[in-house]
């Protein structure tokens, strides 16, 4: 057992640092967000910065409660801890509040609660503990299937809230699974799908055709030139074909209007300045205008006066690249990447594959936050609405990611304790 | 796979994504200029302060142009809101049709930028509205100037503002749509002078095109500079006076300082007066005036081309003794009709037979100009070479060329070269007799009446001009142009103009000149009438002249459009006007 002396010197005190560190960045950033000339006070509860900082001390007192309670607790309860998540996310398709046209909020009164930000820790947890219940190295059928349900239940129940941002991030877990042992091909799988999509999308249909014999033709002349193979890659010509056909179909004919827009604004393929891609080029003026080394803190013109939507919460990264220019965009992403790879060679010192499945997952939702949010606001993905981790404004977030990061501490300072 | 390559693959793919994401910071932070110029047009608004126009006054310090405040009524769409479109047209006099137009045009320039609702209404309008301002929100006042033209008559002088053309805004960057910019007269040719500088106030916006303060604290802001002032040579007693002699008469004066090329007044009537043509009712009144059949925007001054009838005869003369084909002794008998060839003849009127130089001009006898003209001729081997020398000292006058003044429209008349008629009779195949109407001012000559009253100032000076013009004095400015100031010589020398003066002093002194007015005799005037034959209708009344006799202080010309002999109309006129001058000086 960790002795009571001993918790805070088994603490990552590296991560807790990059922690704090941009969870103020953040709140500073969103101090400038919400400038003006009156009423700038910083402990201003009626103002967005002032209730952030109510939201950072809530989670230091969380962060500190979480350090020092027993590993035992989240291990035990990890089915239980997912059992409710689930059951707030059926419940609240019943007595949710709809905000921005999801439906993901439970409201009570003034405070407002986001289950699906909890469902993240709620499905690490379920994850770890499924994977350290059967510990075996090597996946078989079953339990991947098992796995993949366990990440595709609260998937499913938060795409049915129209919160599609927050559903990609449970595509996050493909990674952790890769880690422990999934086969790579799902990996290449999944990327070639990917590749298949935007290129029926963004090609002309023949066009798009005659690329693709050309691929399987080389395929063809360099694998032997078995009967099977033939067959095999007939069939793969063929299903390629009827999978971007279909792709083209949903994304033209299925999708909501607004969700196509934005996927066409994203590959270039539509220019609407003044609509769907209004945010986006918003968004890119601020960043662009804050040329190296920016313009200053709270100077940047663009956040300021609202040209940039969201500016404290999705878009915060906006503020960042405005102000701080291109020296304080490469500051901010070392630091974040820092905390990314810190975590991960935390999981790795791990003994426990519960405590490195649950670390792996921190770090790739952290992860997928990152790549999502950010290459929204400089053009690389399509508007989807996710928080900034740490960053962007907002206690259900905020709360959160500091629950997920913290639990993950607290089961790293007893690594020498569990050891299965 | 091993887990350890595994572990790396995913850290791998964090790193990639960072530098994939740094890469395209670095281009649209650092690399493209694109990003940081839209962020300038989002934020900053730039606020244009006009300046104040300049005055003009007159050589006596009248103030003959001067600006009052008006009132632009702004709008921004986005904060109107329902209001009572009775109240508010009745208030400044429009029609609901005009408001809806206006309101959306302004919708469709901008809904959260302001645009010019309504433009220059006056003091006491203005005055009306704002008590009622409030019942109106994104309707707002904006002080601004007008132009007043205390005097009803100078729109041919001053001319009148319009609005700036898309044309001239490519040309000059000053302007920006909805400028007023002077359109004719002195309004148009000094408008460098008189328009200022414009300041720039910026400031910064929010999204919705609120104020938030100003750029750098106001560090780039500059302020508006008035226009210059300027001093007119304008005798403005002496140029009302012109008009009232014009008055129900189509034609025109023009009277100039030779000494120094000072125009006193420039009269084309009828006039037409430039407040009519700003404002609320411009373009009512514009067609009114453009389908006027007398055509009272058609400044006849400067553009009116006529033939110069028997005024012409002096420069004639001067040519005649400078070549030394006329004697100023010979005397020549006139029998009241000139055969240049065998049946055809011009006809002389009633007067003693024989004359010399000084009876020629007093009469105004036709044969006399004609032999002469024939004489100046058969000086030379051939037409071509005669008339291309006689070109040259006609030139000289000032005539059948732009005048190069300060007024923003003219006209260079007629005067043709030589060419004109080898083309039109074959090269050798004409001589004096073909051009012989030349000799008397009529033919192919058309002159206007500012290059008369030029010639009259070259015959007054005894052989010089400065080009005429119509500013004395700009404000801050040392001196006006040197086109202005330079003495500029004819081809005549100085000792040649006794005789014709003399001459032209019997046409008016003279019991039997052809302008005689004993009552004027002690001003010394000396003057030549002339008739201009018209061939759409009665003849042009001519009359150049100056005074005194002796070191003139003015030349006039005067042409009164189908009124006959000159003679009649305007020499009285002209002699009228002398007269003022003088009267005005004592006073």
């Amino acid at each position: 057992m960790r002795k009571a002396k001993n918790i805070f010197e088994n603490i990552d005190y590296l991560s807790v640092i990059l922690y704090l560190v941009l969870v103020f960045i953040g709140f500073f950033n969103i101090y400038a967000s919400e400038f003006n000339d009156d009423a700038n006070e910083i402990f201003n509860l009626s103002k967005r910065h002032g209730k952030q900082l109510l939201f950072i001390f809530i989670s230091s007192l969380i962060a500190f409660f979480l350090i020092i309670i027993d590993w035992k607790f989240f291990f035990s309860l990890s089915f239980l801890i997912y059992a409710l998540s689930i059951s707030s996310l059926i419940l609240i398709l019943f007595v949710g509040k709809i905000t921005n046209g999801s439906l993901s909020w439970f409201d009570f009164g003034s405070f407002r609660i986001q289950p699906s930000e909890f469902a993240k820790f709620a499905t690490s947890l379920a994850l770890a503990r499924y994977i350290n219940l059967f510990s075996i190295k090597k996946f078989n059928f079953s339990k991947t299937i098992l796995c993949f349900g366990l990440v595709l239940i609260p998937l499913l129940l938060i795409t049915i809230q129209n919160d599609t941002g927050t559903a990609l991030v449970f595509l996050s877990f493909v990674l952790v699974l890769y880690r422990e042992g999934l086969t790579e091909n799902v990996l290449i799988f999944g990327l070639s799908i990917f590749l298949l999509t935007i290129m029926c999308l963004i090609l002309d249909f023949f066009v798009f055709l005659i690329i693709l014999f050309f691929i399987v033709s080389v395929i063809f002349y360099f694998l032997k030139k078995k009967k099977k193979n033939i067959i095999n890659i007939l069939v793969l010509f063929v299903f390629c074909i009827a999978y971007s056909y279909s792709v083209s179909y949903i994304v033209k004919n299925i999708l909501p209007k607004h969700q196509s827009d934005r996927i066409m604004v994203v590959l270039g393929q539509k220019k609407d300045p003044y609509g769907i891609g209004y945010n986006v080029i918003q968004s890119k003026i601020a960043i662009g205008s804050g040329g190296l080394i920016g313009k200053g803190f709270l100077k940047g013109t663009q956040t300021r006066f609202d040209f940039v939507p969201e500016q404290s919460t999705d878009f915060i990264f906006c503020t960042i690249g405005e102000e701080w220019g291109f020296s304080g965009a490469l500051i901010f992403i070392s630091l974040y990447l820092a905390l990314l790879l810190r975590i991960l060679f935390l999981s790795e010192r791990q003994r426990s594959n519960f405590s490195r499945v649950y670390g792996y997952s921190v770090a790739c939702i952290l992860f997928v936050h990152f790549l999502i949010n950010i290459g929204m606001t400089i053009g690389l993905f399509p508007v989807v609405g996710i928080p900034l981790p740490f960053i962007s404004y907002g206690g259900s977030s905020l709360i959160s990611f500091t629950i997920l990061l913290f639990v993950f501490l607290n089961l790293d300072s007893y690594r020498l304790q569990i050891l299965r | 796979m091993k887990n350890s390559l595994r572990k790396n693959v995913v850290a791998l793919f964090f790193i990639s994504v960072s530098i994939i994401f740094l890469v395209k910071l670095f281009y649209i932070q650092v690399l493209n200029e694109e990003y940081k110029f839209s962020a300038k047009n989002n934020v900053l608004r730039y606020d244009v302060l006009q300046p104040v126009r300049g005055l003009v006054f007159d050589r006596d310090s009248n103030l003959i142009v001067s600006n009052q405040p008006a009132f632009d009524i702004i709008v921004v769409p986005r904060e109107v809101t329902k209001i009572d479109t009775t109240v508010f047209c009745n208030s400044i006099n429009i029609l609901k049709v005009d408001f809806i137009e206006k309101l959306n045009s302004a919708i469709e320039y901008s809904k959260y930028r302001e645009s010019i609702f309504e433009k220059q209404i006056d003091a006491i309008t203005a005055a009306n509205f704002r008590e009622k301002l409030y019942q109106f929100p994104g309707f707002y006042l904006r002080k601004v100037t007008k132009r007043i033209y205390p005097h009803k008559n100078l729109g041919h002088l001053i001319g009148f503002m319009g609005e700036v053309s898309s044309k001239k805004i490519k040309e000059d960057n000053f302007y920006i749509k909805g400028d007023l910019l002077g359109v004719s007269g002195i309004e148009a040719s000094y408008e460098n002078k008189l328009r200022g500088k414009k300041g720039m106030s910026i400031r910064l916006v929010d999204v919705h095109n609120r104020t938030q303060g100003k750029f750098n604290s106001g560090e780039y802001d500059t302020l508006a500079i008035r226009g210059k002032n300027l001093i007119s040579t304008i005798d403005i007693e002496l140029q009302n006076y012109g008009n009232q002699l014009l008055n129900d008469k189509l034609g025109s004066v023009v009277a100039i300082n030779p000494k120094n090329g000072e125009i006193l007044s420039l009269v084309s009537s009828p006039n037409f007066d430039p407040e009519k043509l700003s404002g609320k009712n411009r373009s009512n009144n514009y067609k009114k005036l453009i389908n006027n059949r007398t055509k009272p925007m058609f400044n006849r001054a400067l553009l009116g081309e006529y033939p110069p009838g028997s005024t012409f005869k002096i420069i004639n003369s001067l040519i005649c003794l400078q070549e030394k084909t006329l004697n100023v002794n010979n005397f020549y008998n006139c029998d009241g009709k000139y055969f240049f060839e065998k049946d055809r003849s011009v006809k002389c009127h009633k007067h003693t037979s024989k004359v010399n130089l000084s009876d020629a001009i007093k009469y105004s006898c036709n044969p006399f100009f004609c032999e002469n003209f024939e004489r100046y001729f058969n000086k030379f081997d051939s037409s071509e070479e005669a008339y291309k020398n006689w070109f040259a000292h006609v030139t000289s006058f000032g005539i059948g060329d732009w005048m190069n003044n300060d007024f923003f429209s003219g006209r260079k008349g007629l005067l043709p070269k030589a060419d004109y008629y080898n083309t039109y009779y074959g090269k050798n195949n004409w001589n004096s007799s073909t051009i012989i109407s030349m000799s008397i001012g009529q033919g192919e000559l058309l002159i206007t009446p500012i290059q008369l009253a030029n010639v009259s100032a070259i015959i007054a000076n005894r052989g010089f001009f400065y080009t005429p013009h119509i500013i004395k004095t700009i404000e801050n400015e040392l001196s006006i142009d040197s086109n202005f100031t330079n003495k500029k010589f004819c081809s005549i020398n100085k000792e040649h103009f006794k005789y014709v003066i003399e001459g032209m002093f019997d046409v008016v002194n003279s019991k039997n000149g052809t302008a005689y007015n004993a009552e004027i005799a002690r001003f010394n005037i000396c003057g030549k009438t002339g008739t201009a034959q018209n061939p759409h209708g009665d003849d042009h009344s001519i009359y150049i002249a100056f005074a005194p006799k002796n070191n003139p202080e003015i030349a006039i010309a005067v042409f009164i459009e189908n009124a006959g002999w000159g003679s009649k109309w305007a020499a009285p006129i002209g002699n009228n006007l002398i007269q003022k001058y003088f009267e005005l000086k004592d006073k």
